[in-house]
Formats: structure tokens, sequence, C-alpha cells
């Protein structure tokens, strides 16, 4: 999230797409009940379902699965079309005027640079124009038709209400009310916030979708304010730290990226990292990439990494591409893997073609579990009749179960949506030889380290060097590891202006503001860093006074980036320093210095005078609504059918490369068993329900209880014509496989028409499986295809086809 | 017991037990059934040993008393057939509760005061055992709509047995020389002449 | 039981008053339908506060579930979709014992302290005295009272009077995400129903209402509904509850009448009998008999 959790009650309106708040965030929508009890805020529900957080909406909007991009584009042509943007903050926040390089291109359906080959882009084009002086060349006033500004409009003026409603099934009335309550909120007084979750990312566009978003909020002035931003409602409790801390095959943590097999040169994968700022008088933090970085490798390696051996750079594994898990379940499918470490974590039911998983698992020689639960992807081997049809005689993996803890059995610190590292404290012993995440990976550490100490091994150096500093060498502490990514100075650190040493070696550091590239301070992430200082636990704050009144609790826990709430809350205030809203004021400048209800995120000293943009992480100091070469299909979001279309076209082009993505990923084989309307007429999607969680809760009695069968929706209309009533089993199958269930039929799911055709939706709730209290059921993801986003590899869960017959049998 | 071989036989062994076990039951209900009606009947229920126990025989008693009531009603319902005489005895029935029974109309073996008692019984016993039925959440789900119906009707009709029972007893106590009939099953000639004189015709043949 | 923070106000099958020197304030549980989507938090919190775990059911057709209140399940949500002017609209409820001022349940149940009302408005059934007659089913006009298959014992929400007696508020009213259920003074509760009222009928919904029906003398939960003209529509929360004329005259005028005309007739029969003295055969017909039988000798 921009903003947090708290934040969403300060909004005047509420957009809930790409997501059901209500249903998977029902504590965290409190907050939107907030919004609309405290400021008469109006609650907007785009799905293709009628659902828990519509039940509480002001205005309705169904749309068909997969076509986000379309309904949004038509938003950013409506406020471009009836000027309902907030002038002053586009033309100082973003890069409106910003000239885009005259080889940049966008004909029927596809950006200039596509390589059909490759599935991809040569991005040179897609960037700005650089005057002599190394600047981007800039139009103030918006009349050059190459400066961004005129591009958008124009990209855009293709998605008309008409063109929204052909492609979405959006009703024209409904889809232009949504514009003109989310117009409202152009003002400075008036804030939106969007939440979205697997809604929106869940498709293989989804980074662009979520894009597309964040350009309507900047079009509105809505980024960085009270009440606005795009926030993510993430699906775990600690899946925004998973990020943060870089579990990511490509990522280190905090966000920087692991070097490429062609990076072996340290300055240069610094210098990559660290742009120098596009526009006179810009920040562009990322310079200080390696203070960060340096302070990473010290806190892995210590004293074996040196300014000498490039802090160790060597040490670090050099991609050769991205190994998503849709990429490693490739691999493992095609018999190029051994093993395979499985922790808190259940792939065989939460990623797609539950077939070509178990087949994959199967190839393995051995497959470590590590979880508190039997899970389905433990037990995979095993046969549960028709919902996991295998032969064990046949699969000669060895399954390891590692029982763990679960989070109320251990210490620790969830990040929340909001950022906030909120500390907890165990509430329980855990059971059995149960032991915690940290202790099992220490024991494998520690004998792996022993193994290569012995024996020796290719590059035994990256293990026997990395450090490990813990009490319990066997257990880490989870006090000591948040201390280890809070960052310490490993030499007394004395004040550039003043000589005065204010931290001592061994202290631990206040923020990443005091991280050093000369190896004198270390830290395991860098935007933790302030979570443990020299006065203690920061994350066990549970101070909850709101002084301003607009739900900044700064003493409750800890946020990331050094405590800041509001991320880019510079551009809550206009270029003279001045809140654009006096009632929900985030910062100013006073006049000296930048003040106010947040931790201000701007250099704290730079006179608005100078002209620093709010968007201090960018080269720009600005938003882009260009993204130049940064995303794998295009600078700007174009709609692009699900890779299982109902409609078997495109109605933005007449280009058949341009149906789907032209950029995601596709694997040999998966093009094969995408399927297609003529087999598979209608539209499904899958989602969760707010009786469970994930895979977890279909183990405990009271949510079995709550929600104790599979089932899927459809609606009334295809119900009738397929003479199924509400309570029948019935059979949905894809190209994939095939799920039972019972039906729901609902008013809440309607024949949408799209391109003169009927769509019908069918939703598919994931929550069963085979182990488990609840009644055994299917995997959801027996259906779904095996693609991604391209920009994330996010599989496309929300949007595929199949097929539904009503069964004889009753359960 | 034959006290008198002149005596009159008014009731069969077979006969009395049946009436007998109707007569158990409907005591039994009486209790279990006012102590559900009235708090300050409840104390009744230990004698079933306790309240649940009442609640739980209740409805079973309820089911014999239907049973025994099948032979009873077949056994009498012909001699309870109600006659020209016998209204004329209703209509003047005033002068009997006053004790002047000497001019009232001659009496078969049932004046028409039993017989619509014998009517009168039968009908709530019918009453009740259908609305019990009804209201036997052990094993009958009916709409609330009916189960209301049926405690009214269930309540009403125990009223009404009560009443007739009170009746029934008291005019057996009152009138000297009956209870032997339930108990010996004979009657002396005297008090079937005084009371039942048509019968003690038909009878002795005089 | 009584507690000293929870005195009896009223007891069923009981003649004379409980104590009536202290004075509590009226509790309520508001429910707000507006703000409630459904995420049965208030279900699992009774589940978990009352230690009841009803069975693992099936899915028939909808997403409530349990399906329906029972001995085991104390509240359910009820999911209804209705179509008003052409626009959707998904009405959810949390069902449960509306906590009548004037009990249907207490009214009928003929066993003496096996339903309680407190001063402070909740109703609440205490299984030790419970006989199992169901009789509370049948007073009841919200359907809520369940008998268990398992004991015979009638079972409802007991809006939490052990949290409450130490005052807690009800597990249900602690675990709501959203605010839509609240608790409180039964004054307070409507203070607020009323701003929520006000808000609802700013949004365009304008027969927007309280729900504290008065035919039952009001209730200790009570909703705030869009549509107070039709609370039907929320999965059948009856229009204008009251407790059944049916129930009324069985329990109500029938008793101390049945018992008076019982009494008439037993006393009525005694004072015959000394007054009028016994029906005894005649003399002359005894005599008449001896006659009879002597010349028969002869």
């Amino acid at each position: 999230m921009t903003n947090h959790w708290v934040d969403i009650g300060n909004a005047d309106v509420v957009l809930v797409m790409g997501g059901n708040a209500a249903e998977a965030h029902p504590v965290g929508f409190k907050w939107v009940i907030e919004a609309k009890q405290r400021n008469k805020a109006k609650l907007i529900v785009v799905d293709p379902r009628f659902t828990r957080s519509a039940s509480v909406a002001d205005i309705y909007a169904p749309i068909r699965t997969g076509t986000d991009i379309a309904f949004l584009g038509g938003v950013i042509n409506y406020l471009l079309d009836k000027d309902k943007i907030q002038h002053e903050y586009v033309k100082a926040y973003t890069d409106f005027s910003f000239l885009v390089d005259d080889g940049y291109d966008f004909e029927n359906g596809l950006f200039s640079g596509y390589d059909a080959e490759k599935r991809g882009y040569d991005k040179k084009t897609w960037n700005y124009v650089k005057g002599e002086d190394g600047y981007v060349k800039t139009d103030p006033t918006l009349q050059n038709p190459r400066c961004v500004y005129r591009l958008m409009k124009r990209h855009y003026s293709r998605y008309t209400p008409e063109m929204v409603e052909k492609i979405c099934g959006t009703p024209r009335e409904a889809f232009l009310k949504v514009c003109e309550t989310m117009a409202s909120t152009a003002t400075p007084d008036r804030a939106m916030t969007i939440l979205y979750a697997l809604g929106w990312t869940q498709h293989s566009q989804g980074s662009q979708i979520i894009r597309a978003g964040a350009m309507v909020q900047l079009l509105l002035g809505n980024i960085g304010i009270a009440g606005g931003g795009v926030n993510a409602l993430r699906g775990h409790s600690n899946i925004q730290g998973l990020t943060d801390l870089g579990l990511m095959s490509n990522l280190l943590p905090g966000y920087m990226t692991l070097p490429g097999d062609k990076e072996t040169d340290y300055a240069a994968y610094i210098a990559r990292r660290a742009p120098r700022p596009m526009r006179p008088n810009q920040l562009s933090y990322w310079q200080n990439y390696e203070k960060f970085h340096v302070s990473l490798m010290k806190a892995w390696f210590g004293d074996a990494a040196t300014k000498a051996n490039d802090w160790a750079f060597d040490y670090l594994p050099k991609l050769d591409t991205l190994h998503d898990v849709l990429r490693v379940f490739e691999d493992m499918y095609q018999g190029k893997m051994t093993g395979y470490f499985c922790q808190g974590f259940n792939p065989l039911a939460s990623f797609p073609n539950k077939a070509k998983l178990g087949a994959a698992l199967a190839k393995l020689k051995y497959l470590v579990v590590i979880d508190p639960l039997s899970t389905e992807t433990s037990e995979f081997w095993k046969n549960f009749g028709e919902f996991n049809d295998v032969d064990p005689a046949k699969i000669q993996t060895t399954v390891f179960r590692l029982p763990s803890t679960c989070f109320a059995e251990e210490d620790g610190s969830l990040v929340n949506s909001g950022r906030w590292l909120q500390w907890h404290w165990k509430g329980a012993e855990p059971p059995g030889e149960a032991r915690g995440d940290a202790a099992i990976m220490a024991g494998i550490f520690l004998r792996l380290r022993d193994k290569y100490r012995k024996e020796g091994g290719a590059f035994p150096d990256p293990i026997l060097n990395l450090t490990w500093p813990y009490r319990d060498p066997h257990d880490p502490a989870p006090d000591e590891v948040a201390r280890e990514y809070n960052g310490k100075a490993l030499a007394d650190l004395a004040d550039p202006k003043d000589g005065k040493i204010f931290r001592k070696a061994g202290e631990q550091l206040d923020s990443f503001a005091q991280l050093r590239a000369d190896g004198s301070t270390s830290c395991g992430c860098w935007i933790f860093s302030g979570a443990w200082t020299q006065a203690g636990n920061q994350m066990a704050r549970r101070d909850n006074s709101d002084p301003w009144g607009h739900g900044q609790t700064l003493n409750w826990a800890w946020a990331w980036p050094v405590n800041r709430r509001i991320l880019y809350n510079r551009a809550s205030a206009d270029p003279a320093g001045r809140p654009f809203n006096p009632e929900k004021k985030q910062i100013w400048w006073n006049g000296s210095a930048w003040t106010g209800t947040d931790v201000p995120d701007f250099a704290a000293g730079s006179d608005p005078a100078d002209g620093m943009g709010p968007f201090i992480m960018n080269p720009e100091g600005v938003a882009r609504f260009f993204a130049r070469e940064m995303m794998a299909e295009g600078p700007f979001p174009e709609h692009y059918e699900p890779f299982e279309t109902p409609i078997g076209v495109n109605p933005m082009n007449t280009n058949p490369r341009a149906l789907n993505n032209p950029a995601a990923r596709v694997f040999r084989g998966d093009m094969e068993v995408f399927g297609t309307a003529r087999d598979f007429p209608y539209a499904a999607t899958t989602y969760r329900l707010t009786e469970h969680f994930h895979y977890w809760t279909k183990h405990v009695r009271i949510n079995a209880i709550l929600q104790p069968e599979q089932f899927v929706e459809i609606g009334e209309d295809l119900a009738s014509e397929k003479g199924i009533a509400t309570g029948d089993r019935v059979k949905v199958r894809s190209n994939r496989g095939y799920i039972k269930a019972v039906a729901v039929v609902t008013k809440r799911i309607k024949a949408l028409t799209v391109n003169g055709q009927k769509v019908h939706h069918v939703g598919i709730p994931i929550h069963w499986g085979f182990t488990g209290v609840a009644r055994q059921g299917f995997l959801s993801n027996t259906l779904t295809p095996f693609v991604g986003d391209a920009n994330t590899q996010t599989p496309e869960f929300k949007s595929f086809l199949v097929n539904i017959e009503k069964l004889q049998e009753r359960s | 017991m034959i006290r008198d071989p002149k005596d009159l036989s008014r009731y069969t062994a077979s006969q009395r037990a049946n009436h007998w076990v109707i007569g158990i039951c409907f005591i039994l209900l009486s209790a279990s059934g006012l102590s559900f009606f009235h708090p300050a009947f409840f104390p009744l229920t230990q004698l079933f040993g306790g309240p649940v126990w009442a609640r739980i025989l209740h409805p079973y008693i309820g089911v014999i008393i239907g049973a025994a009531l099948v032979p009873m009603f077949f056994r009498f319902w012909k001699l309870n057939i109600l006659t020209r005489t016998d209204i004329e005895w209703l209509m003047r029935v005033r002068e009997m509760i006053d004790g002047n029974d000497h001019d009232m109309p001659e009496q078969g073996k049932y004046n028409g005061g039993q017989k619509l008692v014998f009517w009168g019984m039968s009908a709530c016993i019918l009453a009740l055992l259908a609305s019990g039925l009804v209201m036997w959440r052990g094993y009958f789900t009916f709409p609330v709509g009916i189960v209301r119906v049926a405690v009214v009707v269930h309540a009403a009709a125990a009223i009404a047995m009560l009443l007739t029972a009170f009746v029934h007893v008291y005019a057996a106590i009152w009138t000297k020389g009956t209870i032997r009939a339930m108990w010996y099953g004979t009657v002396t000639r005297a008090w079937a002449k005084q009371h039942h004189r048509a019968w003690y015709r038909q009878a002795t043949g005089k | 039981m009584t507690l000293q923070s929870l005195d009896i106000k009223r007891r069923s099958a009981t003649t004379t008053p409980s104590p009536q020197a202290r004075q509590t304030p009226e509790i309520a549980k508001l429910i707000d339908v507006s703000a409630c989507t459904g995420c049965k938090a208030c279900q699992s919190a009774c589940m978990e506060w009352n230690d009841l775990r009803p069975e693992i059911g099936h899915n028939a057709g909808r997403l409530d579930n349990p399906a329906d209140l029972s001995d085991a399940a104390w509240t359910v949500v009820r999911f209804t979709e209705t179509e008003r002017n052409g626009r959707l609209e998904w009405l959810i409820r949390k069902s449960g014992c509306m906590h009548c001022s004037d009990p249907g349940c207490l009214k009928s149940c003929p066993s003496p302290g096996a339903i309680v009302q407190y001063k402070n408005g909740i109703v609440d059934f205490q299984q030790e005295n419970c006989i199992g007659c169901g009789y509370c089913v049948t007073g009841c006009p919200f359907n809520v009272p369940r008998v268990s298959p398992r004991d015979d014992k009638a079972y409802k929400c007991t809006l939490c009077s052990d949290r409450v007696a130490v005052n807690l508020a009800p597990a249900c009213a602690k675990a709501c995400p959203t605010g839509a259920i609240r608790f409180g003074a039964k004054e307070d509760m409507k203070a607020h129903a009323e701003t929520r009222v006000a808000e609802l009928k700013e949004r365009g919904y304008s027969q927007a209402g309280l729900y504290d029906p008065p035919g039952v003398g009001g209730t200790h939960v009570m909703y705030v509904l869009h549509h107070a003209d039709q609370p039907e529509s929320y999965g059948g929360l009856p229009a204008n509850p009251s407790i059944s004329p049916l129930v009324e005259l069985w329990k109500g005028v029938a008793k101390p009448l049945a018992t008076l005309a019982l009494a008439g007739v037993a006393l009525g029969s005694l004072f015959h009998y000394v007054t009028k003295g016994p029906n005894e055969v005649s003399k002359e017909i005894e005599d008449e008999i001896e006659r009879e039988d002597r010349e028969a000798v002869k």
C-alpha cells in the first residue's frame, strides 16, 4: 500500500476493483465502513460478481473478468476528455510535459520494437528525449505532440464508453456513473483510494492493470495524500514482508536486485542501479544504492566482504533468467531438477494446472516440505480417489516433512499491507516435534556448511563465509534477526559535518540514512532500518494516540521506510509547500524545513523554490505515466484479452499477435492446452471466501463448519440454460481437467453482453482440497492455465475458460 | 367377589379392567399435564421422578389411553346413543341434582348424563391424542402455527376432560352403591331399580 | 442463576415477584445491517466463546452455513438476494435471539426458572431447569429456540450473559470487524441507531429505520435496516412480531380460568354433597326388593 489501512478512513471515494476487500480483508474493511460513516464516502465496486463488498457499495458496475485495462483506460479517457484532472498536480508532479523519443510508436495493438519470435520488445524507443545538458526535454505548454500528455491522450482516446461497454460488458450508464464519482476527487479537497488485490495481479497483464489504476490516481492528484493511494491488500499477514525481504528469485532484500549473468563488474552493477537525476535538482534516491548494498553484504558476509573483493560481489549468484515458480515447475516438469524445498508453501494447490504440477513433483528425487500442516503438496503422491487420482507405486519421490511452527507459536514481526512492522509474541508452545522455521533452516545450513568444510566443493566460499553470529547457532532468535536487518555500526560513525561520533561501533543504527558504502555499517534490509534501534524494538510500540485525528498513529509499531505512513507525501502539498487539503494535511514547508503529521517523504531541508519533485525514488523526480522501458509489454497499459478469451478477438485491434499479451511468456506445451470458447464457452474466475484462508483453514473445524463443502457460483441465466438448480452437483471442466462441486445459483452473477455476444461467468472459490477436516474437494487449480503476468509471472488465475454440466450424483 | 347371588351384573371383568386402564392413565396424565399447565401444579411432577420424567412419560401414557379408548368405545357406544327419554331426563337434571329423583323419567343402563360423559370423554381423548401428537417433539415436527393451535386444543380438551371427569367421579361417589360396579362388576337390585329402572326390568324380567 | 450483577426480573412458571429493589439499566445489541458484510466473524466468535461445534454440514446451494440455527448454532448469518427497482441488493442479516422485552418463550415455559429475563433485558435459558417440552419454540415469534436432539434441552443465544455480567460485550460484538454489531445501554444504542438511520436516508434509503418491534415490547437485539418497511426481505424477519394470540390464550387467561373452573367443580361437588346429602337407594325400594325376595322364598 502507498497508504495504510487506517488511512482508508480518510477517503471520500473508495474504489474496490480487482479485489473483494469485504470478503478477503474483512478486518481491514472496517476502514471502508469508517470512511462511509465518517466522510459520507461513496463506495464503488467493479467486479464480475456482486460481491460482499458490493453488498455495502453505493455503486456497483459489472465487468467481464480480465478487462480491467479497458475499463481503466476508459476512465483515463473520460478524465482527460472532460478535463477532470488535478492540473497543478499533474503539471508539477508527473511526466506530463516530458518529450518522448521519436521512434516510439503504437500501431494496431503493438508498441514499437516488437519481436514476435522472442515474444518480447526491444525497448530502446520507449524513452524520453534528452537535451544536451543530459536532462530530459520537456514542454511545459503541453503543446508538443510528442509530450507524454499528448501521447497518452491519443492512446486512450480509443477507450470510449462504447468501447468499454463492448469489451467489458459494463453498461454505459454504470460506467459513466463510476467515472463521474471518481472524477469528483480531482479537486484538491477530495480523495479517492483504490483497494485492489489478486483480482488485479493474477492476470497475464496484471502489472499493467495496476499501472492503469495508478495513472487514474495521478490524474486525480490522489497519490501521496490522506485517503488516497493505490493500495494492494496483501493476502497473507506477512506477504508484504516476503517481498520486502526479497524472497523472489531476482531480488535482494529491500527491493535491491540480483546481478544478471552478464553483470560481472561490480561498479557497473552499482551504476545501473544508482541512476543520475533525469531533471535538474532531483534527488534520485536510488543513488544511495551502494550504501544499502555494501551494508547488506557486510551483514551477510561480515569480514569476508571487503573493498578489495568488491564486498564479496562474486558470492552473489548471477541470474540467467527469472526463476519464478512457474519456471521452476516447468524445469521440474522437464526433469531438470533433483530436489525441491517447499517452506510454508503449498504449490500443488497454489499454482496453475495441478496435473502438470503433480507430474513435475513426481519427477523429483526428493521433496522437503516445511509446514505446520499436512498439505496437498506433501501428500501429492497419495491416491485420494477422484480428488488426486495418482498411482503411488509409480512415484519414487522421497518426501520429507519437517513440521514447523505457526505464527502464534513464535515471536517475531509481521509486515502488514500498510508496511507496518508489528512485533508479536508467542501465544503457545509448538506441538510435538514442530520447530521454528529459523531453527529448521539453521539445522540445514549448519550441516551443509559442515559438509562443505569437510569435503570442499566447487565454490564453498559463500557458504563458509556466511556470518552466523547467533547466541544459539541452531536456533537464531527473532530479536537477533530483527537487530540484524535493522543494521548496526561496525566502526564508530562520525557526522561528516562536524566530525562528532554519533554511533559507536556495535550500536544499532537509527535509519538507512546512516548507512555507508565503506564497510563501516551492516544492514540486513535497508528499508527496515529503524525497526530495532539503540532505543529498542520500535515494532513493539503500542501507543495508538492519533494527535491529528486522521489515523496517523506514528507511535504504533513502526512502518518502513523510516516510520513513514504515507508514501510520496510530499505530493500532498502544492509546489510551494502548502497542503493541498488543509483539512487533512500531511506535510508542509515551515519556511526552513519540512514538517507535518507524517515523516516527510522528501529531503527534509529542500526548499520548495528549488523545485525538487515529490517522487524522489524516480530519477525524474516526478511520477511516470509513460513507464519508459520498465514494463515488458509497453509504456502505456493496453487492453489484451486473457489467454483464454470467451470472445476470441481483441476489439481494440485486428492484429492476431495482439490478441493476448504479446510479451507474456508461454512455455511450450502450455499454449497447446489453452482452451477455446468453442469447447469452453464460459469465462471463469477463481477467488477466496471470507470463511476460509487459502488452504489452511480447511484444517480448522470452525472454518469448516462455516463453509463446509466445495461449490461454484453461476448466474440464474446460465443455470436455467443448463437446467441446473441451486444445490445440484455440477462438473466444471477446463482444457486441463475438471472439478466437481455444488452449484450455488445466484442473482449476483449476471450474463454480460460483450462484443455483441452473451458472456456467462462461472465463479470458482479455491479453498478445498484433499487434506483437512472440511469435506474433501478438488483443487481448483486443476482448471487454471499455466501462464503468468509478463512482468511478475503471477499466474492468470482470474480469467480462463470452462464448461459446466449438471451431475446426477448427490454429495 | 359375589356378595349376593341376586345382585345384578353390570360390568364384566375385562370391561372393568379397560375402565381402570383409562382411569389410571387419566390420573397420571392429569397430574403431569396440569403441572405443565400451571405452575401451581408443578410439584406434581415429583410423582414421576421429576419434571423431565414427567415430560418424557406424559405422551407415552397418552398413547396408552388412546389405545385403551378403542375397545372401550366399541364396547359401549351403542348403549350410549341418546334417546328421547334421555333428553327429557337431561332437561330435568336440576331436580336430579336437587335430590328429587323420584319422578325422573325411567332410565336404561345409562342415564342421559352418563351418556354425555361417555361422548364427552371420548371426544376429549381423541382431541388430546391428536393435538398431543402434534406437540410431541420427540417424534414429530409440525409447523409452529399448527403447534400453536394444538397447544390450545390440548389445553381446552384437557380441562373439558377434567371437568367431565370430576362430574363422573362425583356422581359415582354421590350415588351410593355405584362404585362397586367398577370394583366387583355388580350392583344391588335396589340400586338398579332406583337409578336405572328400565335396565332393572330388562335384567330381571320384572 | 442470579449473579450479583444480573438480577432476575422475570422467571418462567413463577407467579411470585422476583427481586425488584435494584435498578439496572437495560442493555441492547444493535446490528447495523447496512455495515454488515456477512463475514461470519460473529458466528466464529459465538462458537469459540460458547464452546459450540455444530456438525460440518453440506452446502445446500447457499452461502448460509450452518444452514439454520441449532442447539449448537446460536447465531446464523442469513443472505437474501432481492431486486428492487431493477437494482440488485444482497441483504445480509445476523439472526439469533432477539431478547424480547415480552418474551414468548418465557411466557410459554412450564418449568419454573428454566427461562429467566434479567433486569438488563437478557432472556436466558437455564438448561438445568429445562424439561425439554419445546413450549419455548411454540411461544417464540422469531423461531429461535432449538431443542437439542442430544439432550432434549432448549438452547439459544444468551447474549453472552456470562460476559455481560462481568462488563464485557458479547463475543459477536467484540469480534465484529466492521462495527456492524454494537453493544451498550439500550438508550445509547437507540441514539446511535438514529444517526445511522439519518445517514442511510441521506444515501437514498428513504425507508431506513430501526427495528425494535413494539409487538414484543421492544427487543434487546435491534437492527438498523435500509428497508425498515420490509423486514421480511432480510431472511424472513417478521414485520410485526408479537406473541401469538393462541399462545396468549393458552398461557394467559386460560390458566386462571381453567384452574378456577376445576376448583369450582371440586368445591361445588363437596358442598353439594354436604348440603344435599348422598343419593342413596330409597328405603321404599330396598323394602320392595326385600319383599320380593321373601315372596320368592315362599
